[in-house]
């Protein structure tokens, strides 16, 4: 009976009584802790990568503070390219374009380059999964050939093409394509005998076992194989753009290596750097809804 | 006296890798009624499944042939649908879309788009996995994916309907469970089956007739008994039956005694 005025009024309890205030209400309390709870379980994900960036970036800015430095300092580095920063989209003459631009001609070459990589890997490896023959007489060439780097291809595809914008998606591709086929050709290989069997059982036909059976049964194996060539693209295009000229964000570099544009570079390399990861999450978040239910049973 | 529904003429299967061979069935003779349930019994090793496959048409055999309703066996169809030991679910179908690839193929040419939804809801609704249709295979029990398998391969409308040991990963109360499940539903369509088994009770208790192979290599059919038990059976009634017991006795007694797996002593 002493325990129900108690509850009435809290607030004016003794610290000794307060436990009981705290039993009463566990249900809203709970209700209430769960934003914060989970705005701290984000600030725990968000603060460690903030933290180590403000001290790389301190350190960097201690570094290269000298006025005779090679590297500029990160300051240096935003005021020298603050008109790169706030026009993206600047259209100029030539190659005197907004980085935007740059990237997205980069990203249109990789697009195609890729995009063929993806279609023609998959068929092939495929064709190298399914069939013993195509397997011994491909395989030996695939384990050769996807050892080229991928710029030792540009000459010779310039040669073929005699244009550089062909060419660098030559090169795209010619990168992309092996991770595509190998990866593609094991999990086929890996297509367990029952799922055969089924596809045996209900007769379906060449086309069907292909889009019914094989593709979805290969999935993660052909969404690994995809995440490595979009990566090793993004690689190569960088490195392909700065043979072959005009816009693209390889160029683009190489330009102002040429010009001592120090600060463009950095600017640049941080560009590349987060669209390269944006490519890979793009990559792997399809390759997530699309395999999700692709573990077996 | 008419032909036989299905008959298996002196299968012999020999497997050889590199200079060896293993002859695995010997000499396999075997005639089918319709509306017949057939359980083939053995040790494992003996061959059975490989006999399963043959009629299936998933194996060739190296001689002999197996003939349905007068034809040559010589490629796997739906017309002798399997239920596959491990259910061979596809994993990213649903449980409707697992039945229903099977219903869109086999009834393409005959069926409208209605009529197959319909079909493959019937034969949910016969295995009674209707209310989880939407699910994965992965999401749903062992014993309800081997209902789906059940309910594939019935939606195929098959001649035969091979089961390969069925029941065989799953618990006790389950496996009794489905059992009534498949005989209620061979009460229903009078589906001619032929089931690979290594459980004895589930052997009588579903069989018209039960084939006790010999031990492997080179087994063959060693004897085959008849089940006179009246039709619908209820296992509890029957735990106490003669006929139940010596039809029980008499498959222990040739698996047991007559032909022991050494390797098991």
């Amino acid at each position: 009976m002493i325990a129900s005025p108690v509850r009435m009024n809290p607030q004016k309890q003794p610290h000794t009584q307060a436990k009981v205030v705290t039993l009463s209400t566990p249900r809203s309390s709970v209700a209430r802790r769960r934003f914060p709870q989970r705005l701290s379980a984000l600030a725990g994900h968000i603060l460690p990568p903030l933290v180590t960036l403000a001290f790389l970036l301190v350190l960097w800015e201690v570094i290269c503070s000298s006025p005779t430095a090679s590297v500029p300092s990160p300051s240096r580095v935003v005021s020298e390219t603050w008109e790169l920063i706030v026009h993206p989209f600047y259209v100029g003459q030539g190659v005197d374009q907004g980085l935007f631009w740059h990237i997205l001609a980069s990203l249109k070459r990789v697009a195609l380059g890729y995009c063929l990589a993806a279609i023609a890997g998959i068929a092939l490896g495929a064709l190298v999964g399914q069939s013993d023959w195509a397997m011994r007489g491909l395989d030996p060439i695939f384990q050769v050939l996807r050892t080229v780097p991928p710029l030792a291809w540009l000459p010779l595809s310039l040669a073929a093409f005699k244009d550089g914008n062909p060419s660098a998606i030559f090169v795209i591709f010619i990168t992309a394509i092996w991770p595509v086929i190998i990866n593609t050709a094991v999990g086929i290989r890996n297509i367990p005998q029952d799922y055969r069997n089924v596809a045996r059982v209900l007769r379906l036909n060449q086309f069907e076992y292909f889009t019914k059976i094989m593709i979805p049964a290969a999935a993660p194996y052909i969404f690994t194989g995809l995440r490595i060539g979009i990566g090793l693209s993004w690689l190569a295009i960088v490195a392909a753009e700065m043979l072959i000229g005009g816009v693209g964000i390889g160029f683009f570099i190489w330009d102002a290596w040429n010009s001592s544009r120090m600060s463009d570079i950095i600017l640049a390399l941080i560009y590349v750097g987060i669209v390269g990861y944006l490519l890979d999450r793009a990559i792997a978040s399809i390759a997530k809804v699309v395999t999700r239910n692709t573990l077996s049973a | 006296m008419s032909k036989p529904y299905l008959s298996l003429e002196q299968i012999d299967m020999v497997f050889s890798r590199g200079g060896a061979s293993t002859q695995v069935l010997n000499q396999v003779s075997l005639d089918v009624d319709k509306g017949e349930f057939i359980s083939i019994i053995g040790h494992s090793g003996c061959g059975k499944s490989t006999l399963l496959n043959i009629v299936a048409g998933l194996t060739e055999a190296t001689r002999g042939v197996v003939l349905l309703e007068g034809v040559v066996v010589d490629a796997p169809g739906p017309d002798r649908a399997v239920v596959f030991q491990n259910h061979s679910l596809l994993p990213w179908l649903t449980v409707y879309e697992n039945v229903k690839l099977a219903v869109d193929k086999v009834f393409s040419g005959t069926k409208s788009r209605v009529e197959r939804h319909e079909w493959t809801m019937r034969n949910l609704e016969l295995v009674q996995m209707v209310h989880a249709k939407d699910k994965r295979p992965s999401e749903v029990s062992g014993g309800m994916k081997q209902r789906v398998g059940i309910a594939r391969a019935l939606a195929m409308e098959p001649k035969v309907l091979l089961l390969d040991e069925p029941f065989g990963a799953l618990d006790a109360l389950t496996r009794a469970h489905l059992q009534d499940q498949v005989m209620q539903i061979h009460a229903e369509l009078a589906n001619t089956v032929l089931m690979i088994t290594h459980d004895v009770d589930e052997a009588v208790l579903l069989s018209d007739r039960i084939v006790m192979m010999t031990n492997g290599p080179s087994a063959k059919i060693g004897e085959v008994l008849d089940v006179p038990l009246v039709r619908p059976r209820r296992r509890i009634e029957l735990a106490s039956d003669a006929t139940y017991i010596r039809c029980r006795s008499a498959v222990l007694k040739f698996l047991y005694e007559r032909h022991r797996l050494v390797e098991a002593a």
